[in-house]
């Protein structure tokens, strides 16, 4: 048994401690937003926050979760697509196959907390998450628009 | 927990039955299709929101449009809805897409066509019947409106889905004649006039947005392997490293006792899965399965012994198919001035779809349905209906939007074993996830090649004889041996090389020239790979090309050029690209060299010119990037922006960083760790020259693909003066 915050709400379940949170938010929550890719923490289709922190959630087992640990998934940051992120990915049609977008969203949602105006450089070193379709040029644009609608 | 699970599963059940405002709606981005509404669909000429099957009107004006091919990130969904409502004239803010199942395909005879998507064709292999069941929506629309206001149907204008009389001041919308329109017969296809394409207002407009964006932006989406239905089990498998090895033994009993494990069944004779409660304790049986599996001659079979087959296939007279043949081009090089050879290779390479194999299956004596993924609605039928031992009308296929399709999904094996193994638990809803490991282990892969090229030049440069063998694996003979052409050849391996066709050939004027393959098939699965045997033929040809020039002394592009006359739409593509790095206007960068390449395939011309520097210490980098197509007709410049994008990243992506290594029979490279993907921060930036010249109609995912390798190669060898012939460039010490 372990208790998660998770999206701001209260959770208790019952599972094996080394279970990836991963699984834990896809199975036992059922938030199925946050996507299962490789499994070793590679690919960052997994991405979630803890903390704020950037996170692959496959590779962090349930026992190393504390109760406190407020951890946010791509179905917590706004329902209905409201933050920068997601309104710029809107506005440059970013997704292909969508897969990786999750990740991608919450990686650039991270991104942006930390440096509200990243370079290209910052957004090379802190976007490494893989996208099999190649959206990478729409990415970047959608990350600067997002930073420029932040600081509007 | 489980609880809330099931109140998710209720939720969505709810949302997707509920009927739009007496229309039949089923979102294809609110999570899949279920079985009532599958029924729903089947029961909806009745219910009068049918127009043609093609189009659903809803009384709020909603139009649903049907699409039977898949989408997987290319964007066939809007690009069809685009063309069907170009005809229709409805109003685009209110269009949704929706899948008709393969079950009801069948039992409609088939009304909605070839549901494969593959080959680029998803758009020009059915935008003149999709475009027809628009129109026929429309004409049946507008005499409905007629017979209502007792005039000439000639008399009616319709706009944004709004009819309306001039003459007597009346308007109505398409939601208020829907009833009427769809007790009026449908007209007979072959009568309906299309639009000329300069009429068009939809198909070809800059900035049209893709249908399916919003669920990808809030975790919304529902994924196959997102799929949640009441009392489903999920398991995993695993089938044999060594391709089509026995199963031999595992460690039943102890795995049987492992927490939420519901049992351990057998696959097939060759793969083993661990059914449980949730997947990670299914992996976790797995790990501890221990299974072994017969040994066979193929334990033996390495790269290197790959290798020697292929090599002495480039020498060999049996098992050879020519391709392309004229003149004689033996005698032309033995006249040359120069002779030059070569020997090229290109490496195995995997989908690795973003989002892994897997498929849930429910199997019961008299029915059998599955939840997936797939690039072919209809061989997902014919696979589900063959492993349920049902007759397919017995069978249903719920098709979501694929993570990722690149070719995979056009094979069925995931889908098999999935209903293999559900049906040893009738009634159990079972879902079938692979990890990654199991995905790369059991590719379906790009072959494996290599090609001898020879050439000889005359003392003015041009070339006097051409022979180009290829050997490798067959891909038809490994997937589809019934499409093998005459005396058992696979015509896909001179994908681009052929001397005349629209699908895609040699623009080339080289009259002495031979070009044959050497069937060397192995253990090793082969496919449809994006882009398929263009991407290593464009490199073989193109980059020889440039040897080839650099013998004679002559500029690459003018060295093209001069053998293009005849091929004036390649020679406009390449002329394209070359214009907008400024080939011959303005020198590139101090440091950095240029490449370009030219191609033809899935009937689009296709070019592209590289700026790359390539430092002392041998680093590659790419610092522009120009990708030309002409595909005819632009439906969604958007969409071919980003599908011209994405192939770079996929094709060059794999020319970087990946092979897959075949050790002891079996693959090597496992995960993204060792199988390395094309990453943000080394993407080019692409500057993508869309010249849609209209007039034919060729495809858009995969053809760029195939032009962005050698371009880049052969910028390398500008700026090293030595010959890339063997990828990926990762192994490579690109300076000496």
């Amino acid at each position: 048994m372990a208790r998660l915050n998770l999206n701001g709400k209260t959770l208790d379940v019952k599972v094996d401690g080394d279970t990836p949170l991963l699984w834990t938010i896809r199975e036992q929550a059922g938030l199925t937003g946050t996507k299962y890719g490789c499994g070793v923490g590679q690919c960052g289709a997994c991405a979630v926050h803890i903390n704020g922190e950037l996170q692959r959630s496959c590779s962090i087992a349930i026992k190393d979760i504390k109760p406190t640990d407020k951890i946010v998934t791509i179905e917590g940051l706004s329902p209905t697509s409201s933050t920068a992120v997601q309104k710029a990915w809107a506005a440059v049609d970013v997704p292909q196959c969508g897969y990786c977008q999750s990740g991608q969203i919450m990686a650039a949602t991270a991104l942006l907390a930390k440096k509200p105006k990243p370079t290209d450089a910052d957004i090379d070193a802190a976007m490494t998450n893989i996208c099999r379709c190649g959206t990478y040029q729409r990415i970047r644009a959608a990350v600067h628009m997002a930073a420029d609608m932040k600081k509007a | 927990m489980t609880k809330i699970a099931q109140t998710k599963v209720s939720r969505r059940t709810v949302v997707g039955t509920s009927l739009a405002a007496g229309g039949m709606a089923i979102g294809v981005g609110a999570g899949g299709i279920t079985t009532a509404l599958a029924q729903k669909v089947l029961a909806d000429a009745a219910t009068g929101a049918e127009v043609s099957a093609w189009v659903v009107i809803a009384p709020d004006d909603t139009v649903t449009i049907r699409v039977a091919r898949s989408e997987m990130g290319q964007g066939t969904l809007t690009g069809l809805c685009q063309l069907v409502a170009e005809e229709l004239e409805c109003d685009w803010k209110k269009v949704k897409a929706e899948y008709p199942t393969p079950g009801q395909n069948l039992a409609r005879n088939r009304v909605w066509g070839d549901m494969s998507t593959g080959g680029s064709r998803g758009i020009r292999g059915s935008q003149d019947y999709v475009r027809q069941g628009g129109a026929a929506a429309r004409q049946m629309l507008l005499q409905a409106a007629a017979n209502r206001w007792k005039v000439p149907v000639e008399e009616l204008t319709v706009r944004d889905s709004v009819v309306s009389h001039t003459k007597s001041n009346r308007q109505t919308t398409y939601g208020k004649l829907v009833a009427d329109a769809s007790k009026l017969p449908v007209p007979d296809l072959k009568t309906i006039k299309l639009k000329d394409p300069k009429d068009w207002k939809l198909i070809g407009k800059a900035g049209v947005k893709r249908l399916d964006t919003a669920g990808k932006l809030n975790g919304s989406q529902v994924y196959a392997i997102d799929v949640k239905l009441p009392g489903m089990l999920t398991a995993t498998i695993m089938d044999a490293p060594v391709f089509g090895n026995k199963l031999k033994s595992y460690d039943e009993a102890k795995v049987k006792a492992m927490p939420g494990i519901k049992g351990v069944y057998k696959v097939g004779d060759t793969a083993v899965a661990v059914v449980a409660d949730t997947f990670w304790q299914a992996k976790k049986g797995l790990d501890a399965l221990n299974p072994t599996w017969d040994e066979s001659a193929n334990n033996k079979v390495s790269s290197e012994s790959i290798a020697e087959i292929l090599t002495a296939g480039l020498a060999s007279t049996e098992g050879v198919f020519v391709g392309n043949k004229g003149g004689d081009a033996d005698a032309g090089i033995a006249g040359a001035a120069k002779k030059i050879t070569a020997i090229y290779g290109s490496p195995f390479w995997n989908h690795a779809t973003m989002e892994p194999m897997n498929c849930t299956a429910k199997w019961t004596a008299d029915k059998c349905e599955v939840w997936v993924a797939t690039q072919n609605g209809d061989a997902s039928l014919a696979a589900c209906a063959e492993a349920a031992g049902l007759k397919p009308a017995q069978c249903e296929v719920y098709k979501y939007h694929l993570g990722g399709g690149f070719g995979r999904r056009g094979q069925q094996d995931y889908t098999t074993k999935a209903v293999l193994l559900a049906k040893q638990l009738p009634g159990v809803p079972v879902k079938t996830i692979w990890t990654r490991e199991e995905d790369m282990r059991q590719g379906k892969f790009r072959p494996v090649s290599q090609c001898k090229l020879e050439a000889g030049l005359d003392a003015q440069g041009n070339i006097t004889g051409f022979k180009m063998r290829i050997a490798g694996p067959s891909i038809l003979a490994s997937v589809a041996p019934s499409r093998m052409g005459p005396g058992g050849s696979d015509p896909i391996a001179f994908q681009g090389l052929i001397a005349e066709g629209p699908e895609g050939h040699l623009g080339y004027d080289i009259p002495n020239r031979t070009i044959d393959y050497a069937m060397r098939n192995l253990h090793v699965p082969v496919s449809f790979w994006r882009g398929v045997n263009a991407n290593q033929n464009a490199v073989y040809v193109e980059c020889f090309i440039d040897e080839l020039a650099k013998e004679a002394g002559q500029d690459p592009l003018a060295f093209r050029r001069k053998m293009l006359a005849k091929s004036p739409k390649h020679l406009a593509i390449l002329n394209a690209v070359a214009d907008k790095i400024g080939w011959e206007k303005s020198p590139p960068p101090t440091g950095v060299s240029r490449g370009i390449a030219q191609f033809m395939c899935y009937g689009s011309y296709i070019a592209a010119a590289a700026e790359v520097s390539v430092s002392d210490r041998g680093k590659l980098k790419v610092h522009r990037l120009v990708m030309g197509t002409d595909p005819g007709y632009a439906v969604n410049p958007g969409q071919i922006e980003a599908q011209v994008q994405g192939s770079v990243a996929y094709g060059l992506g794999a020319s970087f960083y990946q092979k897959i290594t075949i050790k002891d029979g079996r693959v090597v490279e496992e995960n993204f760790d060792t199988y390395e993907s094309m990453r943000l921060e080394d993407f080019p930036k692409i500057e993508t020259v869309l010249q849609a010249s209209g007039g034919f109609w060729g495809g858009v995912g995969e053809p760029t693909i195939c032009v962005a390798t050698p371009a880049v190669l052969n910028a390398i060898f500008a700026a090293t003066g030595k010959p890339v012939r063997t990828l990926p460039l990762r192994d490579l010490k690109l300076r000496a």
